[in-house]
């Protein structure tokens, strides 16, 4: 009997500890969404910072000349072979600081990650670009294209459309990536789960709903860019191949 | 430098070379308008080096090429001005493969001639029903058969009103049943008098549409004449061999048809 009153007790404490850590969440939600909107720009941002330099860096790598080309690969090399966080410190309290640049963490964040995704983004343009064939680029140029002119109407609209899988992968990592800004103080979804779960001594709770606002963006992201690529999908091709 | 006003194309000593393999040894012929030549010679000859050469995608390491009396090659002019005056039907027909036939064939106009699309599309689909594919316009290349591409890449050439057009080996890629449909499609182009330079092994179409066969041999030309001297009394034992050769593995095809 004893025993049994004891178990009640328990239970209900738990019950008690569940809901006090769901009024916690309920309570702790709009600051963390707010943080994960930050996550959204941040990551918005770096991609896009990402290809704009990125595809012009494709581009070179492959019809540029052996300079260009090769000072592509340096970069390239450069921010592949750091650790993010390694590029992150480097660039937010060395360099920005040495060009007397005051940048707030988020715009210092959105700097480093997309001049670090456009090393990676290159790459799969660049590979998209060469998987397309010499024969594009001389038919366009048989017809009187200029060099800038088959790249543009041409070649980038197909290497893009082959880049989209790739890309749906370099979204996933980034996204993954920006929790690293923490480090910086950049106020994104795991910076402001940290501050809950200090305050209110509950980690597990608090990373448990920073990781499903994770799990949540990363699934939705990646649907939208499925969508994009079925929606841009060339007829008569399956999964970018002829059919047969 | 152009004595003849009837001549659209001239080459002029050609010479280019690979690392240090010569492939073409000085290559000089002339095309006059309407007229249809035909290259022929061994695989690996160079014959899709020379084609290259006359509209600069390859540059020709000697050797000077002019187009209705302009110099192509070392000219001040854009390379672009040229080539859009040379058409080029490639052996694996290089369709822009994101695009449909008539995207493919208004491209040019639009972006190459600079054409209001309205009036470029018009063309287009000009150029297409000249090729009898009016009805696939809407179709991308992964849906068209080799001899529906093929045919899409001569309209996408005829569209930009070139001068001459340049075939390199147009039937190579196709599937025999396919043949017939590309070459009659050239053959309606010489019948109106197109300017044509075409490297084909198809003998039965050279012999009844080639005003002269050049045999490229060794990056040389080794003989060249009208159909029926180089078939019935050729100059060289090398020649006729060659061209037992090329139409007992080709057969005529066009005449069978
Ligand atoms: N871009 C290139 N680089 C090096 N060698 C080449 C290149 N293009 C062609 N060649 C070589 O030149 C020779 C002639 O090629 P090609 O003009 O294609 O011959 P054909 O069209 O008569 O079969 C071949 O031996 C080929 O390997
Ligand atoms: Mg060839």
């Amino acid at each position: 009997m004893f025993f049994t009153f004891l178990h009640l007790i328990i239970l209900i404490k738990r019950d008690i500890i569940m809901i006090e850590n769901f009024l916690m969440i309920y309570q702790a939600l709009p600051y963390l969404l707010k943080g994960s909107l930050i996550t959204i720009g941040l990551v918005g941002g770096a991609l896009f910072l990402g290809f704009i330099v990125g595809v012009p860096m494709a581009v070179g790598q492959v019809y540029a000349n052996k300079f260009i080309a090769n000072s592509i690969s340096f970069y390239v090399w450069f921010f592949r072979g750091l650790p993010v966080l390694v590029l992150l410190f480097l660039f937010y309290f060395g360099l920005f600081s040495l060009l007397g640049l005051n940048l707030p963490a988020f715009t210092a964040a959105i700097l480093v990650l997309g001049l670090r995704s456009a090393a990676y983004q290159s790459q799969i343009f660049r590979g998209s670009i060469q998987s397309l064939g010499e024969g594009q680029m001389l038919a366009a140029r048989s017809l009187g294209m200029s060099k800038f002119q088959a790249i543009w109407n041409i070649i980038l609209p197909q290497a893009l459309r082959i880049s989209i899988p790739g890309w749906s992968n370099e979204y996933s990592i980034i996204l993954k990536d920006s929790a690293v800004t923490y480090a910086i103080g950049v106020m994104e979804i795991l910076t402001r789960g940290n501050f809950i779960a200090t305050r209110t001594y509950k980690p597990m709770p608090v990373f448990l709903t920073c990781a499903l606002i994770f799990l949540i963006l990363t699934y939705g992201g990646v649907k939208v860019l499925d969508l994009l690529e079925k929606k841009l999908r060339i007829p008569g091709y399956v999964f970018g191949r002829r059919e047969i | 430098m152009q004595r003849d006003k009837d001549i659209v194309l001239e080459v002029e000593d050609i010479h280019k070379k690979y690392r240090e393999e010569k492939i073409l040894k000085g290559v000089s012929f002339k095309v006059k308008k309407g007229e249809t030549k035909v290259i022929i010679g061994p695989s690996g000859t160079g014959k899709s080096t020379l084609l290259r050469c006359i509209n600069q995608l390859t540059i020709p390491d000697r050797g000077r090429v002019w187009l209705e009396g302009e110099e192509v090659t070392h000219t001040k002019k854009s390379i672009n001005q040229f080539r859009q005056k040379i058409g080029m039907v490639f052996q694996d027909f290089n369709l822009f493969d994101h695009l449909t036939a008539l995207g493919n064939v208004e491209i040019g106009l639009i972006k190459v001639k600079g054409m209001d699309k309205n009036k470029a599309r018009q063309k287009a689909m000009e150029e297409l029903r000249q090729v009898g594919l009016e009805n696939q316009a809407y179709l991308y290349p992964a849906q068209l058969s080799g001899g529906q591409k093929q045919r899409v890449s001569i309209a996408r050439a005829l569209a930009m009103d070139p001068k001459v057009i340049l075939f390199d080996e147009p039937t190579s890629a196709l599937d025999p049943e396919l043949i017939g449909e590309v070459l009659e499609a050239i053959k309606n182009l010489a019948i109106q008098g197109m300017t044509m330079v075409l490297v084909t092994h198809e003998m039965g179409f050279a012999r009844s549409v080639a005003n002269e066969i050049i045999f490229i041999e060794n990056g040389k030309i080794l003989e060249s004449g009208s159909p029926y001297k180089l078939f019935n009394n050729p100059k060289y034992e090398r020649t006729r061999r060659f061209l037992k050769k090329i139409t007992e593995l080709y057969g005529e095809s066009s005449e069978k048809r």
